[in-house]
């Protein structure tokens, strides 16, 4: 395959229609609008469905009813448009269904701007919605990278019935970068695809006689058997911690004497101050949450060598991700922070200036 | 021997939680028989609302969601568009559907999405325990309208039915009553041809049932009838606002 120049937006909606992504149900806001506009005009012609519903709601609640049919759905959103579909996201975490969902972050609280954010990482990785639960959730840092996290969310979100969040910002949605698609799923492994739920989604009954009963629900009225539903959600949780971490060691070694932790177009940027320094004679390493959820706190920990004297986090809000990397830590040496607000992003000279005044 | 009346294939073996006098549980098994007549059992699927058809999902004996308050219309989208071969339909309340979740019925219904609708409208929250509902008469006390509902704070009842028949895309929608013998016939006929017209795959079709709730309303399940007669049927005329199949629009 050559590489074809495109925005993240784009590049992420293509990934999903080739992973056998079929629904497709959004409302539009910026920064992400440029998705919305590519599933509108992709998905007919690959037989698709594209529905632009009349609010956030109704458009997880879509993914809801699509998701429960057992075949491969996605919404996208940004951060208010996130907040919106909070309701439907713990309702499907409850019913235990696989769903794609995307957030194009911008910055916040309320309406904010459209400016690229990473201040929706509580949201994600602590809840956001009511109850106990959690949501697979990926970080991607280059359009590449987002393009093929929409394969891998839906391979997660079926293989776990769970939904899967890709945390994008407006930085990766605008920006325009070369990308390689893997091949397009054939029509026979959509078929399969669609299939694969078949014992527990709605569906006709075409196998056996006698007709089933399948039911889509979050509500257990009974508080010993909600308990142990919600046992049974973690048990499955404690199993994707294990199975599915990712992060990015990126010159990590024994001579480091800062360790940087930044996630998501943060990352880049810090990524090509540690460059510079390196060129300069200093030694830096960065770990990059590549699941945001579930965090590496072991392999962060891990990665503090012996003559680090500080782990550096860098992110785009006022903090958050920072929570994380002090419990993996754990009062081991002292963390540091620094961050931009209001759709603002700091600059690799900037990152520069913070990590030289370590030494 | 023949058998004159048994329960519906569509309906499960539970019995019904709702209470002394309730009409849902008419209202479901017309739903059930009509599934039942027109052999529907293997490719129906119905989405239960939040209030006391909540647990729906259980007594339907086919594929089955439960939605969030408000938004089964919007679920049923999803079904249906993931599912173009089964048939859905929303089963909803008037807190649910009237108040919390008027834009997903108003936009499932613009849509001409192919589901059916079946709205019980009871003036009242059950569930929670009578409050006042979109649907509740002026002047009528509630739980949160302890003086009776002041039309001039609060507004007056939401006409569903008619809401729904100013949009352009609606196939069929018809009111009708569950309070006598008769008048349940004639809901059960409505039912049925909401049901054949989907199975047709004619669009989006409504019906809207006049129901009681004698539990929160403080009134005997037979003079809770009386009284919906009186006080509901004049605001909520029963009929067919619009049936594409026969063109009456």
């Amino acid at each position: 395959m050559t590489k074809v120049l495109m925005k993240g937006n784009e590049a992420v909606a293509e990934a999903a229609i080739r992973s056998g992504c079929r629904l497709y149900f959004a409302y539009p806001i910026t920064p992400q609008s440029e998705l919305i506009e590519y599933m509108a005009k992709m998905m007919p012609k690959v037989g698709g469905t594209f529905l632009q519903a009349e609010s956030e709601v109704a458009a997880i609640n879509m993914v809801y009813g699509a998701a429960g049919a057992g075949r491969r759905v996605m919404t996208s959103s940004s951060s208010p448009g996130i907040s919106l579909k909070m309701e439907g996201i713990s309702y499907i975490a409850g019913a235990q269904l696989p769903a794609v969902i995307i957030n194009v972050q911008r910055g916040g609280p309320g309406l904010g701007d459209i400016q690229p954010g990473q201040s929706d990482y509580f949201q994600a990785v602590k809840g956001g919605g009511h109850g106990d639960y959690h949501l697979i959730v990926l970080a991607p840092s280059s359009v590449q990278e987002f393009a093929d996290m929409a394969g891998e969310a839906f391979d997660l979100a079926d293989k776990y019935r769970t939904a899967v969040m890709i945390l994008a910002d407006g930085m990766l949605g605008q920006m325009m970068e070369p990308v390689e698609f893997k091949p397009a799923k054939t029509a026979e492994e959509i078929e399969a695809l669609n299939s694969q739920h078949h014992d527990w989604c709605i569906c006709p009954n075409v196998e056996g006689p006698e007709h089933h009963h399948h039911e889509i629900n979050s509500l257990e009225i009974d508080p010993s058997v909600l308990e142990q539903h919600v046992y049974n959600l973690y048990d499955n949780y404690a199993t994707i911690e294990k199975n599915e971490l990712r992060y990015e060691s990126y010159n990590v070694s024994d001579d480091n004497e800062i360790l940087c932790v930044a996630w998501g177009t943060a990352s880049r940027i810090v990524k090509s101050a540690i460059n510079e320094l390196k060129v300069e004679g200093k030694s830096i390493g960065m770990i990059r949450p590549i699941t945001v959820w579930p965090f590496p706190y072991q392999e962060i920990d891990a990665a503090i060598g012996k003559n680090v004297k500080k782990v550096y986090v860098f992110e785009l809000n006022m903090g958050q991700m920072l929570d994380d990397v002090k419990i993996a830590v754990n009062g081991k040496v002292p963390v540091d922070f620094w961050g931009k607000v209001g759709g603002i992003v700091f600059t690799p000279a900037e990152i520069k200036t913070k990590l030289e005044e370590c030494f | 021997m023949e058998i004159i009346a048994q329960r519906p294939k569509a309906l499960t073996k539970l019995s019904f939680t709702y209470c002394p006098g309730c009409l849902h549980g008419v209202a479901h098994r017309l739903i059930a028989e009509a599934v039942d007549e027109l052999g529907l059992n293997d490719v129906m699927t119905g989405v239960a609302p939040v209030g006391c058809s909540v647990f729906a999902y259980k007594f339907f004996d086919f594929d089955m969601a439960q939605a969030a308050h408000g938004r089964a219309p919007a679920v049923a989208t999803g079904i249906k568009r993931a599912r173009p071969n089964m048939h859905v339909f929303t089963y909803q309340g008037d807190g649910d559907l009237a108040a919390i979740g008027t834009a997903e019925i108003v936009h499932a219904a613009n849509r001409g999405e192919h589901m059916s609708v079946f709205f019980v409208n009871n003036a009242i929250y059950g569930m929670t325990g009578g409050q006042m509902a979109p649907t509740t008469l002026p002047e009528m006390k509630t739980t949160t309208s302890p003086y009776g509902r002041k039309t001039d704070d609060i507004g007056f009842p939401i006409r569903v039915s008619e809401l729904i028949n100013s949009l352009i895309a609606p196939y069929y929608i018809e009111r009708v009553s569950l309070l006598t013998p008769a008048d349940i016939i004639k809901a059960k006929k409505a039912v049925k041809k909401a049901l054949l017209y989907n199975k047709e795959g004619r669009g989006f079709t409504f019906v809207e049932f006049i129901s009681t709730c004698p539990t929160n309303w403080g009134i005997d399940p037979l003079k809770s009838r009386e009284w919906a007669k009186e006080n509901m049927l004049p605001f909520f005329k029963v009929g067919c606002l619009r049936d594409k199949g026969e063109g009456v629009e």
